[in-house]
């Protein structure tokens, strides 16, 4: 290392540099997202990009306090919860039978619902609409849970089976011969093996369904079912002229995925990488 | 015996073939159904191709196509910025793995929270602007996101800045799996970081590079929505300047209820689509060879 290191070393200002810069850029947003939203309304009209002079608290308070930000987030999360509940249940047992069971068509379903996982959305939103129109499922939990639950399907029956197959077969087959039930294979011997599998997954599907626009304004119209991403497009309009307020409401919008972040972080990198296949 | 046995994996299916067949197989067939009929309300005559027909003749949805294959621009400049971020943060110099979790930052906040931000900051008036007057890069102060010339831009900028996360996780993860002995190898040889980069380590990135193209290409191309309502003020704007075919599908369906011509772009999007499904799993199976 060191004999080369002359020429790496001369580098390594440099490297940090651009690295340091990236660095800036990428957290600049958020950085002037939070001291806006500390700055009062008068401060803001002449002083955009500066530290705010007094931190000014009334914001937060405002959007916390007086805005529906809890009910659009309670909403978001319900919604999260129940479809990642559902899609998770569901790929898991159909993923155990592709995975470990024999029958006739394994490999063709595999592969069609693998293929579903490009399929955009938007593309199957028409008819759903209208049909949500005609039972009257629109701006209904159980009529969005349904949707989101389909759309994370593909990935989670994929990220599933792929990881099942690695599971040793002797498992299997000694559960077998011992005249273990599937479902309690399943229930005790698969699914506890699974939990950094289930934990990456349960990152990917909840932070879809929680960031997700296009479903949430179409199917989700009415006020008290808005969800949080929906709710911030409503926000932004009322408050465009006050900026501060709306920084803060972002503030508080964000928080909770931030947190996560930190918190959980080995898992959301884990879990991107693998939601990268969507 | 044997019946419940065979039957077993069938049993196990079904939940997950429901759920498909309804979300997606429902959702598709009825999508091809509707795009030959004039739909109102639930349902249509049959009108052949007038739907098509009329799409294609519009001048509206010309500029949507235009705009989402303007934005396949900014795949190279992603590209460029994640090979660059990644392979620094591969030397793992000090505190890499603290820039590691700065720079993965963007992709954590959702699109919509962040448009909300951008769009502030780039305000005529605003702090970017103001920050280049003070520069004196006056002409540099444009406005961002009024001016129909510029604004479709600004969101690429917007789409660089948190899509270009994602690639520096997937080529950086790709790196790490890489065999040291041989990268070691090519350091004692004394080869500078930029031979290093161009001629060992990127063509071994080969398959993850193409794999973030082709997902990108998808992204550009049907999952750029919640950039566009945030950034265009739910309408594309301004003008048209922002449209693309994913609101111009939200539009004919919920603005000025024609489902029938929704679902003529829907197919129409989906077709394009498949294409790049079967090109995904091409490189995605080339990808699993390298071992990426």
């Amino acid at each position: 290392m060191s004999g080369t290191g002359t020429r790496m070393n001369t580098g390594h200002p440099l490297k940090q540099a651009v690295l340091i810069l990236a660095c800036i850029v990428a957290l600049l947003p958020s950085a002037f997202m939070l001291l806006t939203a500390l700055k009062s309304q008068q401060e803001y009209t002449f002083d955009k990009v500066g530290l705010p002079d007094a931190v000014v608290g009334d914001h937060f308070r405002a959007v916390l306090f007086d805005s529906p930000f809890f009910l659009w987030m309670l909403n978001s999360a319900i919604l999260a919860l129940g479809a990642v509940a559902l899609g998770t249940l569901v790929s898991c047992i159909g993923a155990y039978a592709i995975a470990k069971l024999e029958f006739r068509g394994r490999d063709t379903i595999f592969a069609i619902s693998t293929s579903l996982m490009a399929v955009p959305p938007v593309v199957m939103i028409v008819p759903l609409f209208v049909l949500y129109t005609q039972l009257g499922l629109i701006s209904t939990f159980p009529g969005a849970i349904v949707i989101y639950a389909g759309l994370i399907t593909p990935f989670s029956v994929y990220l599933l089976t792929t990881f099942f197959r690695t599971l040793p077969q002797e498992l299997f087959d000694a559960a077998r011969l011992d005249g273990v039930k599937h479902h309690q294979i399943l229930r005790h011997v698969v699914l506890p093996l699974s939990v950094p599998a289930l934990l990456t997954l349960v990152v990917v599907n909840a932070l879809f369904v929680w960031n997700d626009l296009l479903i949430a304004v179409i199917f989700l119209q009415e006020d008290a079912k808005r969800t949080l991403m929906a709710g911030i497009a409503v926000f932004q309009g009322r408050y465009n002229n006050q900026i501060p307020l709306s920084m803060a409401g972002m503030v508080v919008a964000s928080a909770p995925m931030v947190i996560l972040y930190i918190t959980f972080q080995r898992y959301f990198i884990r879990g991107l990488m693998a939601g990268a296949v969507k | 015996m044997t019946l419940s046995r065979k039957l077993t994996p069938y049993l196990y299916l079904a939940p997950m073939l429901a759920l498909l067949a309804f979300v997606f197989g429902f959702s598709i067939l009825r999508v091809f159904e509707f795009s030959f009929k004039m739909v109102r309300g639930i349902d249509g005559p049959w009108i052949g191709l007038r739907n098509y027909r009329l799409v294609l003749s519009q001048p509206l949805f010309w500029e949507s196509v235009r705009h989402n294959l303007l934005l396949l621009l900014a795949i190279p400049v992603m590209v460029a910025i994640a090979l660059l971020l990644s392979l620094l943060l591969y030397d793992r110099l000090r505190g890499w793995k603290v820039y590691r979790t700065i720079l993965f930052f963007p992709y954590i906040l959702a699109i919509p929270i962040i448009a909300v931000v951008m769009k502030q900051m780039f305000q005529f008036s605003g702090p970017v602007n103001e920050v280049l007057r003070w520069l004196s890069l006056d002409f540099m102060a444009l406005d961002w996101i009024g001016s129909t010339d510029v604004a479709l831009w600004t969101v690429m900028m917007l789409i660089i800045w948190r899509e270009s996360a994602l690639g520096v996780i997937l080529f950086l993860s790709r790196l790490l799996s890489l065999d040291e002995a041989l990268i070691e190898a090519a350091r004692l040889d004394g080869v500078t970081w930029w031979q290093r980069a161009w001629y060992v380590l990127i063509p071994q990135m080969r398959g993850v590079i193409e794999f973030y193209v082709v997902i990108s290409v998808i992204t550009m191309l049907s999952a750029v929505f919640a950039y566009i309502y945030m950034m265009g003020g739910g309408r594309g704007g301004p003008g048209t300047s922002t449209m693309v075919t994913e609101l111009y599908i939200y539009n004919a369906l919920t603005r000025t209820s024609l489902p029938g011509i929704a679902s003529a772009v829907s197919v129409m999007l989906f077709v394009v689509s498949l294409a790049l499904i079967y090109l995904l799993f091409v490189v995605r199976r080339r990808a699993a060879e390298d071992g990426a």
